[in-house]
């Protein structure tokens, strides 16, 4: 088992569940009601996700091998077509399914409660994936080669529009069973008190996912419609704020699920909780109030926007979300750090932090998640996110270097992590090659690491992003890149190897513990880390929440490093043509 | 417990290290804000997004008497027009070139007018690494002044089709004034 239960930590619940006669079970883990409803379409839509990440991950090693200038593996057409694919199924499918799964999960486990709707579920479930077949299908015939944004005027197959628009309505289902499910448990009565934070979380990321989803709408109809006749146009400014209205809020979508899945890995793996309940829900909150403004992001070089409008929107108004990132990137960690001193591991600085459960899969790819995140993701963000620090990033790969370090370095990294309880726990699956298992979020988060920072640099050089040739061969005015941007492309390509690498090796050792894993059912799961008994016996205090030097310290350096890029990144736009 | 629900009582100002680190990611959110309009002031460079509404048809016509009235050269079958320092010059994207190279001194500042007339196209201006969206329908305005002279290269890198990466173009900047 994990420490959980041998921590004794998880009292036991008190009010009563609403769930009809056997239709729940009880983990034999951690003792939490599981819906036998709500557990099935957690698996189908976790196995649909992992599906939706082998065809992103075929993609991205094509991708990968495509822009490593060394091997420049398809031709331009394949490469357009694959990259269409691998920005649809990775941050499409495969996020929105897992997202789906994570909210059937904690809406019901966390409250006690039965899912709202099987029926709901059902329909939402067949719509995102016959919505997903028909876009990969409208891709790879070849008709729709207008990568993931299809930009107006360029011209899709109608059913390319018409598929996202199935997934966009069936992960609103999901999420309209979410919030039912969230309104039957208070009536009934589930729970008492306020929600638990990583259902507060999760709500928070449902209610961004309404307007996500709304602002998809607004953008594919049109497009489709125009793309069968019915419409003469579509303003391609317009088309624009309102498909970043869905492209980028929906990040913050994956931010919001991807930090409750922290709260929830912390305390399913150390047993940690919140320093302060207020700071943590607040800290929600402004993802709430503020993220719906994010668009701005993808136009700050864009014509017919103006300075004030792009300054205050690309802020998030004054960086009120960037502020709550902040505040989870400090009470995370803490909460590990108080938990794991009160278990009397306090030597030194970061003695909490070697003595961690880092042979739990979960924990460490949490934990690798939170500091790639941070570290790569968070900083990049803002200083890519500067309205005029932006001139010198737009379009290069500056932005997906960025990108890649959140949405897979961040949230991809943190749900494969939990990918290690939800099998054992909800598939009753125990994973094979446990040395493995232990090793891939490793693989896969240094790989990513290094493809980021080769991208990132690469884009500081001018290598534009969605381009298959840096070499410009055939161009009427030869050009090219100063051959550091050669070195960075190379580094590019072998993380990108070395990502895709964790990537397909998660998937074997998924497909392997669910179809033929060994069954755990009325056992619990077998513990990932035995504790090693605390170097040192707890004293009064350990428990002391405000406690945190570790984490004060690691903080600072994420400071340093943030206004040390920050303001290099201010001196190098100095340096370049006047303009206005 | 995050997966629990909290105690009736937990409501409560934050305090401690958490109150520290709150505190100084506010004032660093501050200071990140307050750049921005500093900037826009004070700085050199900035996107303003001037822009006016006109049809492919109209910027195609006003480009071609750009060129008629400007030309100075010809290099690989290109024109080369030279605008007036501190006069207007007009860009045109299309699948798949830049059109038509601009010639600028260095020091003087140019009213350069960019739009498409068929996809959406990004300018990208290297090895500087200056970027901007243009769009069809929008007539997008860069008031420039170079700041060094040389050949300076514009790429593609908003998405165009199968030539995409085939869409080069040129800026020549002269050190001296005319």
């Amino acid at each position: 088992m994990t420490t959980i239960t041998a921590d004794g930590v998880l009292p036991a619940r008190t009010p009563a569940g609403n769930h009809l006669a056997g239709a729940v079970r009880s983990c034999e883990t951690t003792g939490l009601p599981l819906c036998a409803v709500s557990s099935r379409f957690v698996r189908w839509h976790a196995v649909a996700a992992v599906v939706f990440l082998l065809i992103g991950g075929i993609g991205a090693i094509l991708l990968a091998l495509t822009r490593w200038p060394a091997v420049h593996l398809l031709n331009p057409p394949w490469y357009y077509r694959v990259l269409t694919l691998h920005g649809l199924n990775m941050l499409i499918f495969w996020i929105l399914n897992f997202e789906v799964a994570i909210l059937y999960f904690v809406g019901t486990t966390l409250l006690n409660s039965r899912l709202y709707s099987a029926a709901l579920a059902w329909a939402g479930f067949l719509l995102m994936i016959a919505g997903a077949i028909i876009v990969d299908i409208a891709i790879l015939s070849g008709t729709s080669d207008v990568l993931m944004t299809s930009y107006v005027p360029l011209l899709a197959h109608p059913a390319f529009y018409l598929g996202i628009i199935l997934v966009a309505v069936g992960c609103l289902l999901g999420v309209i069973n979410f919030f039912g499910t969230l309104y039957i448990a208070k009536r009934d009565g589930t729970y008492e008190g306020s929600v638990p934070l990583v259902v507060f979380g999760a709500t928070a990321a449902a209610i961004i996912a309404v307007v996500t989803l709304l602002h998809g709408a607004a953008a594919m109809i049109p497009a489709f419609l125009w793309s069968v006749g019915l419409m003469d146009g579509v303003d391609p400014s317009w088309y624009r704020s309102t498909w970043w209205g869905l492209g980028h809020m929906s990040q913050q979508v994956n931010v919001c699920a991807m930090v409750s899945v922290w709260y929830l890995i912390g305390t399913l793996s150390v047993g940690s909780k919140p320093l302060s309940e207020t700071v943590c829900r607040g800290a929600f909150l402004l993802y709430i109030l503020f993220i719906n403004v994010a668009s701005a992001h993808h136009l700050l070089t864009d014509p017919g926007v103006g300075a004030a409008w792009k300054i205050w929107n690309t802020s998030y108004a004054m960086y009120l979300a960037v502020l709550a990132s902040m505040v989870h990137g400090f009470t995370v960690p803490a909460s590990i750090e108080v938990a794991m001193r009160g278990k009397g591991f306090r030597r030194g600085l970061f003695g909490w932090l070697t003595a961690a459960p880092w042979k739990n899969p979960a924990f460490s790819g949490f934990f690798l998640s939170l500091v790639i995140f941070g570290f790569g993701g968070g900083i990049t963000g803002v200083v890519l996110g500067t309205q005029q620090i932006n001139i010198m990033a737009h379009n290069t790969l500056r932005i997906p270097g960025h990108f890649h370090v959140t949405v897979v370095g961040g949230t991809t990294l943190a749900f494969m992590a939990l990918t290690y309880y939800l099998v054992p726990l909800v598939f009753r699956r125990e994973f094979p090659a446990r040395v493995l298992c232990r090793l891939q979020p490793w693989i896969f988060g240094i790989g990513i690491t290094l493809f980021a920072i080769g991208m990132s640099f690469a884009g500081s050089y001018g290598v534009p992003r969605r381009h298959w040739d840096v070499e410009f061969s055939g161009a009427l005015f030869a050009t090219g890149f100063d051959s550091g941007a050669h070195v960075m492309l190379g580094l590019m390509g072998i993380g990108g190897v070395i990502a895709a690498t964790g990537l397909f090796l998660y998937i074997a050792l998924v497909v392997a513990a669910v179809f033929f894993g060994r069954s755990n059912a009325g056992a619990g799961m077998e513990p990932w880390h035995t504790e090693r008994s605390g170097g040192e016996v707890a004293r009064p205090g350990d428990e002391d929440e405000h406690h945190t030097p570790g984490t004060l310290v690691l903080t600072g350096i994420f400071l340093l490093s943030f206004v040390v890029y920050y303001f290099a990144n201010w001196k190098w736009l100095s340096d370049v043509w006047h303009v206005r | 417990m995050s997966i629990h629900s909290p105690p009736e009582d937990w409501f409560e100002a934050p305090s401690g290290a958490e109150r520290v680190w709150i505190g100084i990611a506010m004032i660093w959110c501050l200071v990140m804000f307050i750049a921005m309009p500093y900037w826009y002031f004070f700085g050199k460079q900035n996107s303003t997004g001037e822009a006016y509404r006109v049809t492919p048809a109209a910027f195609s016509a006003r480009v071609n008497t750009f060129v008629e009235s400007h030309k100075v050269g010809e290099v690989k079958g290109m024109p080369i027009a030279e605008p007036a320092p501190g006069g207007d010059a007009y860009l045109l994207a299309r699948m798949w070139q830049w059109y038509p190279v601009l010639k600028l001194r260095k020091g003087q500042t140019y009213r350069i007018h960019i739009s498409s007339t068929d996809l959406q196209h990004g300018f990208s201006l290297q090895p500087l690494n200056m970027n901007f969206q243009i769009l069809p329908g929008y007539d997008h305005v860069l008031t420039i002044t170079p700041t060094s002279a040389g050949e300076f290269s514009i790429v593609c890198n908003e998405f165009c089709g199968i030539g995409h990466h085939l869409m080069t173009g040129q800026i020549l900047v002269e050190e001296q004034a005319p």
